[in-house]
């Protein structure tokens, strides 16, 4: 286990970036790269991570960044690590592919199952603030139920789409759940997948204090009571094996879990939802733990 | 498809019988791609099975990235090539349309990849065949656009187009196309160079971007705001101007892809006119015929009957579509009476693509030749000897009549033969 002190001290990122103040993926980003190191190249598609990159004349970065069309990003991962092996240089250097929730669920799960399947190696981190954020905060495939966005102005009628599972049905050797707010857990988990030859899969909770409503202050404390209502569960499946992390095994005990509603009750985008969709989310809650512990039996 | 080997020349040089496809493979192993991205579509597919056929037989040491649709091929290559190799793929129609957001990237970013289009019409409805029409869809996206009229041009043509992409005055991404089924199925003999003097022609890329080399920090396309950023550091271009300047690198390459062809008319002594485009007996001719690829290779049956007649006639076979070369044709349409335009393709809802693009173009002369355009063989409809000496006589009388018009007039139609014909409600409905 990893503490704050094993942390490099190196950054990565410049201060001063354009993403808002309480970004939940500037914080993944940053950590990342901390375990990733310096030997990296990022591909990046239309996203919020575009924006922290900043404009044409800056780079908020210290190591090379490929920016590529909305639905390419498993692809564009595929071609530079094709040209690194091309020149011998492969072993040498990381490659990530950085996307949010809409170019990964949606309009960039081609290009990510193809790019899965075909066995490339190479990390794929998608930063989740379940909807298009960079756009003005319009539904994607990984809204959750009952969240007012721009184009769900009654409430998003149906649960996020599960992608972490899609990727396990690729057979990678790889997949993890992550959130902005266990930056160790993050951290451990890239040192991990940098280990790891072939595809590496990252689903990030990543709160967004304008796209979710609440004040940029709380994002660790939203991020932290996603984990604490067993509504974002921590977890790697290393080839195959599920493992429970560290900050969501004492949820085992279902005894331990707080309320759904203290995660939906402070943020604005749950605020016109009724108890309905609170019993759904129960339902979810209960079905997605009990689905873990059967895992955790029978494996 | 098989390969016969004819004889064995001095050096490595061999004329083989290939057909356009193995041609196109050929000149990738020869040109040594590093990497490779395509997904199948008729009648492109036997291209990327011959490359994948050299690297599993150890004569090409490329990387073959077998993707899950065109948009992610193209999306590879773009990748691959700003990490800094020399990369290349093959489509056809729907395949090109599919990729066509990652076209203008491509352009953008300057990046010198290489495409080969076997033409195929575009659906609806559905239909392998040849027409031009994929590969004039895409005439505005900045890239460099080449149209064969054989086996071995193909193969010329892709070594000059690896050239003139990577050469630093041009970085532009090529575009080498021939007509799907006419050259990418029908065997020819095709001249494989010695590979040494292959090399020499075409040496390793150095490319502007290189994300390999991590000694350097890059942001590659970030956001590019509408005015300069001017910093303590420097000042960075603005959107308008990164346009500017791959506009006028298209403009600046038609002297370069001369001086390639010259070179490469030097080195291994064939060319295609003088690069830009080719001619047929058009000396002391008054009327000229103006098409691109497989219609051109029609015509030249067609004007041998038609001189007989005693029609001082030849043909301007367009080679280069794009950077448009307004001027070379100016020049050489100067003098010249009559112009019959045969298109392959239409730009829907006005007329042919090249013939409206030559009336544009010749604007300017003093003293205008007569243009007619004619639409002919979409979906691989045949496009005969017959209908080009119709469409030869009826634009002369029509120019006789001073008659100047830019409805399109079809050549081929068999509209008669449709048994419930009726003009008056034939077009109400699909």
């Amino acid at each position: 286990m990893v503490n704050v002190m094993d942390l490099p001290e190196e950054e990565f990122i410049y201060p001063g970036t354009r993403a808002c103040a309480g970004c939940g993926m500037a914080l993944i980003y940053r950590i990342a790269l901390k375990a990733l190191g310096a030997k990296t190249i990022v591909t990046v598609p239309a996203s919020c991570l575009t924006v922290l990159h900043g404009m044409q004349g800056f780079c908020s970065t210290k190591i090379s960044v490929y920016h590529t069309p909305f639905a390419t990003t498993g692809a564009s991962a595929s071609g530079i690590l094709a040209s690194l092996e091309d020149k011998g240089l492969a072993d040498d250097i990381t490659v990530l592919a950085f996307a949010g929730d809409g170019g990964t669920t949606d309009i960039g799960i081609q290009a990510l199952s193809g790019a899965a399947e075909r066995g490339t190696n190479f990390i794929y981190a998608c930063y989740d603030n379940e909807a298009y954020m960079n756009t003005g905060v319009q539904r994607s495939g990984s809204t959750p139920l009952g969240v007012r966005t721009t184009t769900t102005p009654e409430g998003k009628d149906v649960h996020k789409k599960n992608m972490p599972k899609i990727l396990e049905a690729h057979d990678i050797p790889y997949v993890a759940t992550a959130n902005a707010a266990y930056p160790l857990d993050l951290f451990e988990k890239f040192k991990r997948a940098k280990t790891i030859i072939g595809p590496k899969y990252f689903h990030i909770l990543s709160p967004c204090p304008p796209g979710w409503g609440y004040d940029p202050k709380d994002t660790i404390l939203i991020g932290r009571l996603a984990n604490e209502t067993g509504f974002w569960p921590l977890y790697e499946v290393i080839k195959g094996k599920f493992e429970l992390s560290r900050p969501s095994k004492k949820y085992l005990d279902s005894s331990k879990l707080k309320p759904i509603t203290e995660y939906l009750k402070i943020q604005k985008r749950f605020k016109f939802i009724d108890d309905s969709i609170i019993k759904r989310y129960e339902e979810y809650i209960t079905n997605t733990w009990k689905e873990i512990k059967a895992r955790l039996e029978t494996q | 498809m098989t390969v016969t080997k004819l004889k064995k020349t001095q050096g490595q040089e061999k004329i083989k019988i290939l057909t356009g496809n193995h041609a196109a493979a050929h000149a990738f192993r020869q040109a040594k791609v590093g990497v490779v991205s395509a997904y199948p579509i008729t009648p492109q597919s036997p291209v990327v099975e011959k490359i994948a056929e050299f690297i599993s037989e150890g004569k090409l040491k490329a990387r073959f990235v077998k993707v899950e649709s065109e948009h992610s091929a193209l999306a590879v290559c773009c990748a691959a090539s700003a990490t800094g190799s020399r990369v290349g793929t093959a489509t056809s129609a729907h395949g090109l349309e599919l990729m066509y957001e990652l076209l203008p990237w491509a352009a953008g970013n300057r990046l010198p990849i290489i495409i080969n289009l076997a033409t195929r019409s575009l659906g609806a409805p559905w239909s392998v065949w040849t027409d031009h029409s994929d590969f004039i869809t895409i005439r505005d996206v900045g890239w460099i656009q080449f149209m064969c009229e054989n086996n071995q041009e193909i193969y010329d043509t892709n070594l000059q187009a690896f050239k003139i992409a990577e050469d630093p005055r041009v970085f532009l991404p090529v575009i080498v196309a021939y007509d799907g089924y006419i050259l990418s199925h029908t065997m020819m003999p095709v001249k494989l160079e010695d590979q040494e003097k292959i090399d020499n022609f075409l040496p390793p890329l150095n490319h502007h971007i290189n994300l390999s080399d991590i000694s350097q920090v890059k942001g590659v396309d970030p956001v590019t705001t509408p005015h300069i950023v001017k910093r303590a550091e420097g000042t960075a271009p603005g959107y308008y101007e990164y346009r500017y300047a791959l506009q006028k690198s298209l403009e600046n390459s038609i002297d370069i892809i001369k001086e390639v062809h010259n070179d490469f008319t030097a080195k291994f002594g064939r060319s295609y006119g003088n690069g830009i485009y080719k001619t047929v007996q058009t000396e002391g001719s008054d009327t000229i015929i103006y098409a691109m690829g497989s219609v051109a290779s029609q015509a030249r049956v067609a004007i041998k009957k038609l001189r007989a007649e005693g029609l001082k006639i030849g043909i301007l076979s367009l080679r280069l579509f794009r950077p448009y070369p307004h001027e070379e044709l100016k020049e050489f349409f100067k003098d010249k009476e009559n112009i019959i335009v045969f298109d392959r393709d239409i730009g829907y809802g006005y007329e042919g693509v090249l013939s409206y693009e030559l009336k544009a173009a010749l604007y300017g002369l003093k003293s205008r030749p007569n243009i007619k355009g004619f639409i002919v063989g979409l979906g691989g409809r045949d496009v005969k000897t017959k209908h080009i000496i119709t469409g030869v006589h009826k634009a002369l009388d029509e120019f006789k009549e001073e008659i100047s018009t830019n409805k399109t007039d079809f050549l081929g139609l068999k509209l008669n033969d449709l048994k419930d014909y009726d003009e008056s409600t034939y077009f109400e409905s699909g």
